[in-house]
C-alpha cells in the first residue's frame, strides 16, 4: 500500500475546564488514502469536531494536543503557522455544519470566492472571476453570475452550504473535511448536498472525511467508517464489513436505536440506557461499560485496545466482541 | 367539506384552517387551508420540511396563534370561537411539548416548581395535592422525584430536560398533546429513550397526540396515521404503513427517497427533485409543489389539487398521483 495522505497518530486533545481536565480526544489513530472517504460517527460530545480541529490545527487556544498529524509527508502539529495557513484552504479544506462559520457576512459571495482563489492560486482577477462562476455552477447554484454580487444572508441555508463547499473546493484540495455538513439542512437538501460532495470527490480524486452522528449518512457514502465513543475510536472498518458484522456492542446499540422505515409503528425501540460518561471524569475501564449489556468484570477494570478482526482493516476495542464467528449474525 | 378517515366523532377536527403572518407589508402564507382529524387515542404524525408550517398549525390548533379563518373543533366544541375563561379551562385538556427542552425550562426555577406551575395556573390550591401530582408525573417519566425536584434545569442533560417537559405537560392530566419535534434536538441513543417514553405515557394516560417532526422514520415509529405537509398545505394523509409502502403524492415519494438509510447495500438515489421550496410569501399558483415536481404539467399550475381519496384511508392532493 502507498503511504496514506493523512495519518493521525496517537492524537490526544485535552481542554482545561472548571471541572478539571477534559479529555476530548483520547489517543486516536486513523489514516486515509488519497481519493477515499472516511466517515466518523458518534454521539454529540464524543470528540468528532475536536479531532477534526486537531487535524486542521484549529483547536481552542488553551487546548493541549499531543501526537502527530502526518499530511502529505509533513507533521502538521510541528508546521510553522505561515506554512499551515497556506496549506489550509489550498490542500486542506473544511466545511462546517453552519456555513456562516466559514462565510463572511459582510462580503459578497464573489469577493469571498475570488479572494480565496487569488490567495492560493496565481490567477488574475478576470480568471479568478471566471473560475468562481464555474465553481458556483458546479455546486448547483442557478444563475451563478448574479449570485456573485449577493451577500450570504440573501441565500437559503442550502445555498449557503453550497457556496461554502464551492469555496472549500476552489483550490482543488487534496483533503476535504466536512463536519456535519448537512445536519442543519432538510432531508431533500441534505441528499442534494451529499450527492454534490460525492460527485466532486470522485471527479477531483479528493480524500474526504465526513463527520456525522447519522449512521445513515455514512452507510451510503463512506469507504471506511470510524465509530467514536467518549473521545476514542472504538470500532473501525470498511463500510460493508462494519454494517455486515459489527463487533463492538456500542456500534450495534447505536444502529439498533435508530427508528427504521421498515419497522411497524409502535414497535418499542431498543434504546441505550443512560448516557455517555462525564468527559472530565474518565472511567478506569471501558467507557461504554455502564451502558453495555455485554459488560463483564474485566470491562470495569481495564480499557480494551483496538484489536484486529478477521476482515483486514476491521478493528474493534472490546473484551467481549459480538458476532465473531459466522452464523450468529442477527 | 372534505372527509378524512371518517370515524365516529374525532377528538380533534381541524377544518380548512388558514394562518398567516404579516411581514412588513407582505403576508407569509404559513398554513393555507388545512383540514385534518385525529381520533381519540390516535397519534397523527405531521411531517414536512423546515418552514412548511408544522409549528404554526400545532400552535393554531391550541389557540396559541389565532387562525385567520377555519375552525378547530375539540371534543365537539369550537376552540376558534372560545375566549377568556372558557378557553383557559379548555387549555388544561390540551398541552404542548417543544423541540428545545432546555430553552423551554426557566433556568432559575427548581424542577419541582416548574412541573407544578400548570397546577398553580389551573388554580389547584392544595399544596399537598400539587406535590403528589408532581411526584407522580416525575416518576412516570423515569426521574426520581426526591433527587430532581429541588435541582435546577442546567444540572440536567437534554434528554432529562425533555423528560421534565413531558412531566410538566402531563401534570394536568390532559387528553391531547401537540408534540412539536420533541426529539429533534436529541442524540440517537437518547431519542429512542424519549420516543419509548412518549409511547408509554400515551398508553398509560390514554392520550391523543399530534406528533410533529421532520424525520419520517421517527414519525413512523409512533404514528397511526401520517400527514405530509408542504408549504402550508397537506399533500397526503394515510395510515403509516400504507404511506411508507405506497406513497401517492410525488412529494411524499421524494421525502422517502431522500432519507439516508443505515445500510450500505442501499445505494442512495441520486437526488431527483432539484431545487428548494419556494417562499411562503409568494407560493406558486395551483399545486404548491409544482416547481419541484417531476410530474407537473399545465393543470398543476392552474388548479389547486384537493385532498381526495386514492386508496382506502389514503388521501392525496395531486392531479397525477402515483399508482
Ligand atoms: N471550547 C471548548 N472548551 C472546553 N470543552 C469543549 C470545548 N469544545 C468542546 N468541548 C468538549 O469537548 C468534548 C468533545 O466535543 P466535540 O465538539 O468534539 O464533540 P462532537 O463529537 O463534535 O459533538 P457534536 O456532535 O455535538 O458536534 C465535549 O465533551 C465538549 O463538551
Ligand atoms: N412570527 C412569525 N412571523 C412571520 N413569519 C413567521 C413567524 N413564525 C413563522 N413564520 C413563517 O411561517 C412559515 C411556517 O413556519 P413554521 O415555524 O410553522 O414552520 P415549521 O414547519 O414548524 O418549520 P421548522 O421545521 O423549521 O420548525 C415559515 O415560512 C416561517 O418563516
Ligand atoms: S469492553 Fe466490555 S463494556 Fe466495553 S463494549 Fe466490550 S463488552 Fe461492553
Ligand atoms: S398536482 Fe401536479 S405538481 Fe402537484 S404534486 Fe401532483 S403532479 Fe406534482
Ligand atoms: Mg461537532
Ligand atoms: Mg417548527
Amino acid at each position: 500500500m502507498t503511504a496514506p495522505l493523512l495519518a493521525i497518530e496517537d492524537v490526544a486533545v485535552e481542554l482545561p475546564t472548571p471541572r478539571g481536565n477534559l479529555r476530548a480526544v483520547d489517543h486516536v489513530d486513523l489514516s486515509l488514502q488519497a481519493g477515499r472517504t472516511l466517515g466518523i460517527v458518534g454521539e454529540s460530545g464524543c470528540g468528532k469536531t475536536m479531532l477534526s480541529r486537531a487535524v486542521l490545527q484549529l483547536l481552542p487556544k488553551k487546548a493541549k494536543l499531543t501526537g502527530r498529524v502526518m499530511f502529505d509527508g509533513e507533521d502538521l502539529v510541528r508546521l510553522e503557522p505561515e506554512s499551515l495557513r497556506r496549506l489550509r484552504g489550498r490542500d486542506l479544506a473544511v466545511v462546517f455544519q453552519d456555513p456562516m462559520t466559514s462565510l463572511n457576512p459582510v462580503l459578497t459571495i464573489g469577493t469571498q470566492l475570488m479572494e480565496t482563489i487569488q490567495e492560493h492560486l496565481e490567477l488574475d482577477a478576470p480568471a479568478a472571476k471566471a473560475r468562481s462562476i464555474e465553481l458556483l455552477a458546479a455546486v448547483g447554484i442557478p444563475a451563478p453570475e448574479q449570485r456573485l454580487a449577493q451577500y450570504p444572508h440573501q441565500c437559503s441555508g442550502g445555498m449557503r452550504q453550497r457556496i461554502a463547499i464551492a469555496i472549500a473546493l476552489s483550490c482543488e484540495p487534496k483533503l476535504l473535511i466536512a463536519d456535519e455538513p448537512t445536519t442543519a439542512l432538510d432531508v431533500t437538501i441534505q441528499a442534494q448536498i451529499l450527492d454534490l460532495l460525492a460527485r466532486e470527490q470522485r471527479r477531483r480524486h479528493m480524500a474526504m472525511i465526513i463527520i456525522t452522528h447519522d449512521l445513515g449518512v455514512v452507510a451510503g457514502r463512506a469507504d471506511e467508517v470510524a465509530v467514536m465513543y467518549a473521545g476514542r475510536v472504538v470500532e473501525r472498518a470498511p463500510t460493508q464489513a462494519l454494517f455486515k458484522r459489527m463487533h463492538m456492542p456500542y456500534t450495534e446499540a447505536l444502529l439498533a436505536a435508530i427508528p427504521k422505515l421498515d419497522t411497524a409503528p409502535h414497535t418499542p425501540l431498543p434504546a441505550i440506557s443512560g448516557r455517555p460518561p462525564d468527559p472530565t471524569r474518565p472511567l478506569k475501564g471501558c467507557s461504554f461499560a455502564p451502558r453495555c449489556s455485554y459488560a463483564g468484570g474485566r470491562c470495569q477494570e481495564a480499557k480494551p485496545v483496538l484489536t484486529s478482526a478477521e476482515v483486514s482493516g476491521h478493528l474493534y476495542a472490546c473484551f467481549h466482541p459480538i458476532r465473531m464467528t459466522e452464523g450468529i449474525e442477527a | 367539506m372534505m372527509q378524512l378517515a371518517a370515524r365516529p366523532a374525532p377528538l380533534l377536527n381541524v377544518d380548512n384552517l388558514v394562518v398567516e403572518y404579516g411581514l412588513g407589508n407582505k403576508i407569509v402564507h404559513a398554513v393555507s387551508g388545512v383540514s385534518l382529524q385525529v381520533a381519540r387515542g390516535e397519534t397523527l404524525g405531521l411531517v414536512g420540511e423546515s418552514g412548511c408550517g408544522k409549528s404554526t398549525l400545532g400552535r393554531a390548533v391550541l389557540q396559541l396563534r389565532r387562525a385567520k379563518s377555519g375552525r378547530v373543533m375539540f371534543d365537539g366544541e369550537d376552540l376558534t370561537a372560545m375566549e377568556g375563561e372558557a378557553l383557559r379551562r379548555m387549555r388544561r385538556r390540551v398541552q404542548l411539548i417543544f423541540q428545545d427542552p432546555i430553552a423551554s425550562l426557566n433556568p432559575r426555577r427548581r424542577i419541582g416548581d416548574i412541573v407544578a406551575e400548570p397546577l398553580i395556573i389551573a388554580g389547584i390550591k392544595d399544596a399537598a395535592e400539587r406535590k403528589r401530582r408532581v411526584h407522580e408525573v416525575l416518576s412516570a417519566v423515569g426521574l426520581d422525584p426526591d433527587l430532581v425536584a429541588t435541582r435546577l434545569p442546567h444540572e440536567f442533560s437534554g434528554g432529562q430536560c425533555q423528560r421534565i417537559c413531558i412531566a410538566r405537560s402531563l401534570v394536568l392530566n390532559p387528553e391531547f398533546i401537540v408534540c412539536d419535534e420533541p426529539v429533534s434536538a436529541l442524540d440517537v441513543s437518547i431519542r429512542a429513550q424519549i420516543l419509548n417514553l412518549l409511547e408509554e405515557m400515551k398508553a398509560r394516560f390514554g392520550l391523543t397526540l399530534l406528533f410533529i417532526a421532520h424525520d419520517l422514520a421517527v414519525v413512523k415509529a409512533v404514528s397511526d396515521r401520517v400527514a405530509v405537509m408542504y408549504l402550508g398545505r397537506l399533500c397526503e394523509v394515510a395510515p403509516s404503513e400504507q404511506l411508507f409502502a405506497r406513497p401517492a403524492h410525488p412529494y411524499t415519494a421524494l421525502l422517502l427517497q431522500a432519507i439516508p438509510v443505515p445500510d450500505p447495500d442501499v445505494r442512495p438515489a441520486e437526488s431527483v427533485a432539484a431545487g428548494e421550496p419556494p417562499s411562503p410569501i409568494a407560493p406558486p399558483s395551483g399545486c404548491r409543489f409544482r416547481t419541484r415536481c417531476p410530474r407537473a404539467d399545465q393543470r398543476c399550475s392552474a388548479e389547486i389539487p384537493e385532498l381526495r381519496q386514492v386508496a382506502p384511508g389514503q388521501f392525496a392532493a395531486c392531479h397525477h398521483p402515483l399508482a
